[in-house]
């Protein structure tokens, strides 16, 4: 199963003097749900454009499935489905039309098709709706339609260009739940594109970390977070002096400070040095009231290896967050 | 073998877009009532042709002009289905770019004739003397013109980038097409300057042919028939070359 499904060649696209994707080599393994993050303009949608065939590569190269994307496009075309960023509807037929227009512009037996449309109108629960204009569905049952339609003739490998953009949270969570259940599919790889560092966190197995049409990192989401070595363990304490001083003498790497009652302990790993931590403290008879780890997220990775936060509307999420917890810590 | 059944649903695609929408078929039903019963009317009396019943001459420039109004507007669904990303859908998918045209091109095309078929009723209801065997002969002379109205439509859609360029195509294709077929006037009474640029336009092939099936003896032909039918077929197989061309090109 450590077949390589999608092979890029120094893959390049340029606009004008705009070099969208530069030189991007990589390699994607069957089964694998692959994510490439990055803020908005990084060259993900004219990556994935190229892999499916409908933008000219300048220079380079890739393969899937075994067939070249530029030489063999046709047969590349039936390897794979895709749910574009943008809507790619026709709004003005039902679910079920746009369905079976798919069936039939990828070739799926006659035979096949109505049980095909009905199994993957069930995976997205929109079975109730096949009926139904898709000018009367929501947004977020659009995008569950499209990966629908996207997996209706079997494709080796997925392509889901911000499979989430724009959707209410609800939708969120419906849209990767099917995700999810497509890893379990070992016969088809994901690639999907995101600027949510979130979502690229708890859906794939490698990350590619994408700036200004580069890779900057590849890995997988634990690694990348381990790899920047910041763990926080927050201690609360009557003694947080104390604490501090002891710390500080059992040569505990990292950063030590306190704010108020709160001991806040830098390390690279708090998994391994939390046992150690907590006995030098029962130790010196200091009474821990609460711990809390707190691991760095792919922002945190995003920052390290970019030097840069994510888009506006990223960063304003997450500032929504940090206040919120902030609200909960002051309770 | 799964390319046709790729361009039989996009052909089922347009013609069932093109019946759905109902304003479009009304408008389609009394587009021509107008032009028969009050331009018709008027022009019968007050600038009639000698020996020709006026409304019987410009019967089958009508159905010409239905036929192009409607191919150019639908021909533009190209626009459409760009600005709504189902083009997208369908060039990524595994069908050669000539189907889709051919797909579209035959949608759009049956969509034509729907429109050009209406209106024969309307020539009973003014009595017309239009016969079976009339209809039967007219129903190619249209599929003719309707092919290469059709690809011109696609054409430009497949090179506009957005819809603004529509107010163009119709002050420079549709209106001179229409005024310089001999559809509204007899191309034997105009200056040869005019008739010079009708007869470079295939439409007047086309009406020129129709009138030949549908008036009889009162229609004194401007080409002999073999003539107008290998214009037209001419045309058809130029507009549809470029159109595949157009098409393969699209990005
Ligand atoms: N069709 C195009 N013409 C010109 N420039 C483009 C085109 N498509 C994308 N770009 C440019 O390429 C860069 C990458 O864009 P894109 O791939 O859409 O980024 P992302 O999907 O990561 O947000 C951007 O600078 C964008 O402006
Ligand atoms: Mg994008």
């Amino acid at each position: 199963m450590n077949q390589i499904i999608i092979e890029t060649d120094n893959l390049t696209k340029k606009f004008g003097s705009n070099i969208a994707v530069d030189n991007i080599s990589l390699s994607i393994k069957r089964g694998e749900v692959f994510g490439l993050l990055g803020p908005n303009g990084a060259g993900k949608t004219t990556l994935l454009s190229m892999l499916c065939t409908i933008l000219k590569p300048t220079s380079g190269t890739a393969r899937i499935n075994g067939y070249d994307i530029i030489r063999d496009n046709s047969r590349v075309r039936k390897s794979i489905g895709i749910v574009f960023q943008d809507p790619s509807v026709d709004t003005d037929m039902t679910a079920r039309e746009n369905l079976q227009m798919h069936a039939d512009l990828y070739g799926v037996p006659v035979s096949e098709q109505k049980e095909r449309i009905k199994d993957v109108l069930n995976l997205v629960g929109l079975s109730d709706k096949a009926e139904d204009f898709l000018n009367t569905y929501s947004g977020g049952m659009r995008r569950r339609l499209e990966i629908a339609r996207g997996l209706l003739h079997y494709p080796r490998v997925l392509f889901l260009d911000e499979p989430t953009i724009g959707l209410d949270p609800r939708s969120r969570e419906h849209i990767w739940d099917y995700i999810r259940m497509l890893r379990k599919r070992e016969d088809m790889t994901v690639i999907l594109t995101t600027h949510y560092m979130e979502e690229a966190d708890r859906l794939c197995d490698r990350i590619a970390i994408i700036d200004r049409g580069k890779i900057i990192i590849l890995d997988k989401p634990d690694v990348l977070k381990g790899g920047i070595g910041k763990d926080t363990v927050i201690l609360i304490t009557d003694e947080p002096d104390k604490l501090q001083t002891i710390l500080t003498g059992e040569n505990i790497s990292g950063d030590i400070r306190i704010s108020g009652r709160e001991v806040k302990v830098e390390v690279s790993h708090a998994n391994l040095l939390l046992p150690k931590i907590m006995e030098s403290a029962i130790k010196a008879g200091i009474r821990i009231e609460s711990v809390t780890i707190s691991n760095p997220d792919m922002n945190d990775v995003f920052i390290h290896y970019t030097g840069k936060n994510l888009s506006d509307d990223e960063t304003r999420e997450r500032t929504g967050r940090v206040a919120m917890m902030k609200r909960r810590r002051a309770r | 073998m799964s390319e046709i059944r790729g361009i039989y649903t996009l052909w089922l695609r347009e013609v069932k877009k093109f019946l759905r929408e109902k304003p479009r078929l009304i408008n389609a039903f009394c587009q021509p009532l107008i032009w028969l019963f009050i331009f018709g009317t008027g022009m019968r009396f007050s600038a009639g042709i000698p020996g020709i019943n006026y409304q019987e001459f410009i019967f089958p420039g009508l159905i010409t002009q239905a036929m192009l109004f409607t191919a150019m507007f639908m021909g533009i669904s190209v626009i459409w289905d760009r600005e709504f990303g189902f083009m997208k859908e369908i060039l990524v998918s595994p069908i050669s770019r000539p189907s889709i045209f051919l797909g579209k091109m035959i949608g759009v095309s049956t969509d034509v004739m729907i429109q050009g078929i209406i209106i024969f009723p309307f020539a009973l209801l003014i009595g017309i003397p239009l016969n079976f065997f009339m209809v039967i002969k007219a129903l190619p002379i249209m599929l003719l013109v309707t092919f290469g109205l059709v690809c011109i439509g696609l054409i430009f859609a497949s090179l506009m980038k957005s819809f603004e360029g529509f107010g163009l195509i119709q002050t420079f294709i549709n209106l001179p097409m229409f005024f310089l077929s001999g559809a509204l006037f007899p191309l034997s009474q105009v200056p040869e300057w005019l008739q010079v640029v009708s007869y470079a336009n295939p439409l007047t092939y086309g009406v020129d042919a129709l009138r030949t099936v549908m008036m009889g003896e009162s229609w004194v032909q401007l080409f002999p028939m073999e003539l107008d039918l290998a214009v037209l077929i001419g045309f058809d197989i130029l507009m549809f070359a470029i159109g595949t061309a157009a098409f393969s090109r699209i990005e």
